[in-house]
């Protein structure tokens, strides 16, 4: 059996082994890499984190500060990012996906949106402090924060939730408008269901993105020193990233293993995030 | 057969077409009444000129070789390819008298009248009892719980699928056979009481037994309803239906009686085709 067919499924096969070899190693070195920054952490902070820690503020003395405030300000600016973002940023991708057409407007503004997504963090910013901060006086509160997330949000939920309106298929608006329902009828009992896990997805990437920004918020002028949880949109605040920037930068050596217990902090709040955000999901899929 | 046939293959099909056809007493107003019908997709002009007058109460075939327009036709009896961007209509299309292209004709009113069925079974994710339900609600046709009930029941039992899932009315859709979601398909077009049913290929992914189910049920549904009826299966236009339109490169070749077309055609081309010699 040694003719050409036999020697070329061989010599396929050895291909597809080394691929695989290949692909597997490549895997190893992505996940090495991060548990070796997760175990670097987690051996510099674990000792740190404590409900003292977790509920304290921040303080002179390394093993007396905590990390309330931030972390309050971290989910009170998330909520907030979302409640303006997911309205907004939804509700333009139904205009420009299913009212929009496919004019040469609808296709400038696509381009636009998906060049805003790549825009640097910083430049948002600047843009939330004239704006938000000075133009429209919401000072250095947690609504102009939230407000420039959402900005930053933006574009990462528009486009991902046309892409999960363009999955839906059209035999299902077919299906709908044959029926006699209206535009608005068809999207919000057909489309909008089948289209939400993906729409969600799209979401704890873009929140995900916010919880751990960190420039934007130091240009519009949340402070690094907030000895208080923040009580409205209107308090001053400061976010996770922050603290843990601010306890880095400084030069005694204590300060260290609170960044680390921060950092885990700020981890357990992402994975939190996205768990909740996956199980949603799931409940959506299966109700469908 | 009496009548005389031009070749064996046209004999072989006259068996199958249905007797007694109507009566051919006074003239009816027709239900659809196209004149003049072009249409383009962009610049590619798929309908030429298609006039044609179809009668309440009849099932009238569309059939013709793939890409040759019939579908393309059925659905502007409904303003389906409204929803297709680049798409252009001329001439007019009469449903009770009324132009359907008028300006001031509402789409929504049309498709609640004009019902449609189409060639992919396309239920909604949702239960068996809220597929039928979502049309009678966004009609505002639903009326108490047990009033919407009693028209699912009745829409289920007219598509000849109750006997089949009345015992799992709120599971999912999508858990039925090819053949039972079609018919679900037809009972949701039928809960909302239209009083034309286009059908496009609707048994065209069906096995034989699900198919006969369908023809069957389009054989009652005449009483009630004016339905066109896209098909590439040539035994399946004699079947079922009255009346027979043959297209041919977005040309309506041949309208005529069912038993006419497929026993004594006019055309040549129809006669080529209904005997399978191209298409």
């Amino acid at each position: 059996m040694s003719d050409p067919l036999a020697r070329s499924i061989v010599r396929r096969r050895r291909l597809d082994a080394a691929f695989q070899v290949a692909a597997l190693a490549v895997l190893l070195v992505a996940l090495a890499a991060l548990a070796a920054l997760v175990a670097d952490v987690w051996l510099d902070g674990h000792a740190r984190v404590s409900y003292d820690f977790l509920t304290g503020f921040p303080s002179r003395r390394a093993s007396q500060a905590g990390i309330w405030h931030a972390l309050t300000g971290s989910v009170l600016v998330m909520v907030v990012t979302a409640a303006l973002a997911v309205p907004v940023g939804v509700g333009a991708a139904i205009y420009l996906e299913e009212y929009g057409g496919k004019s040469l407007t609808a296709r400038i503004i696509e381009l636009n949106i998906t060049n805003l997504a790549a825009v640097p963090s910083v430049i948002y910013g600047l843009l939330g402090l004239g704006l938000f901060v000075r133009a429209m006086g919401m000072g250095r509160s947690v609504l102009a924060g939230a407000s420039t997330l959402a900005l930053l949000a933006l574009p990462v939920v528009i486009l991902s939730t046309r892409e999960a309106l363009r999955a839906v298929p059209p035999s299902l608006r077919e299906g709908s408008y044959a029926l006699g329902a209206t535009k608005w009828q068809t999207i919000w009992h057909q489309v909008l269901p089948v289209a939400t896990p993906g729409i969600l997805t799209g979401l704890i990437l873009a929140l995900s993105r916010g919880v751990g920004e960190t420039a934007p918020l130091i240009t519009i002028g949340a402070l690094t020193y907030v000895p208080f949880a923040p009580d409205s949109l209107w308090s001053a605040f400061t976010v996770l990233p922050i603290q843990i920037f601010n306890w880095v930068s400084r030069p005694q050596v204590e300060f260290r293993a609170n960044a680390a217990a921060g950092i885990l902090v700020l981890l357990a709040l992402l994975m939190a995030m996205n768990a909740s955000a996956i199980w949603l999901r799931d409940r959506y899929q299966k109700n469908l | 057969m009496t009548t005389p046939s031009t070749s064996p293959q046209l004999a072989s099909l006259a068996h199958l077409v249905q007797r007694p056809q109507p009566a051919a007493g006074p003239p009816r107003v027709p239900k659809i009444d196209a004149r003049g019908l072009n249409f383009y997709y962009g610049k590619t002009r798929a309908l030429q000129d298609i006039s044609v007058e179809l009668t309440p109460n009849v099932v009238t075939a569309f059939i013709g070789p793939s890409g040759c327009g019939k579908s393309t036709f059925l659905r502007t009896l409904n303003r389906m390819n409204d929803i297709i961007p680049g798409t252009r209509v001329e001439g007019r299309v009469l449903v009770d008298g009324r132009d359907i292209y008028a300006p001031d004709q509402d789409v929504v009113a049309l498709r609640r009248k004009v019902g449609m069925v189409f060639q992919k079974s396309n239920p909604f994710p949702k239960s068996i009892f809220e597929n039928i339900a979502y049309g009678l609600r966004i009609n505002g046709m639903a009326g108490s719980g047990s009033a919407l009930a009693d028209r699912v029941e009745e829409s289920l039992k007219q598509a000849a699928l109750w006997n089949e899932v009345k015992d799992r009315l709120h599971a999912s859709a999508l858990a039925l056979s090819g053949g039972q979601q079609q018919r679900l398909c037809i009972a949701r077009a039928l809960a909302i009481r239209p009083d034309i049913l286009l059908m496009d290929e609707p048994a065209s992914a069906l096995d034989p037994i699900a198919t006969q189910r369908i023809e069957e049920l389009i054989y009652d549904l005449k009483q009630s309803y004016t339905i066109v009826i896209v098909t590439h299966s040539m035994q399946q236009a004699a079947r079922v239906s009255d009346y027979t339109a043959f297209f041919w490169l977005g040309r309506l070749v041949e309208f005529d009686r069912t038993e006419k077309i497929f026993t004594a055609p006019a055309e040549q081309l129809t006669e080529d085709y209904v005997t399978g010699r191209f298409g």
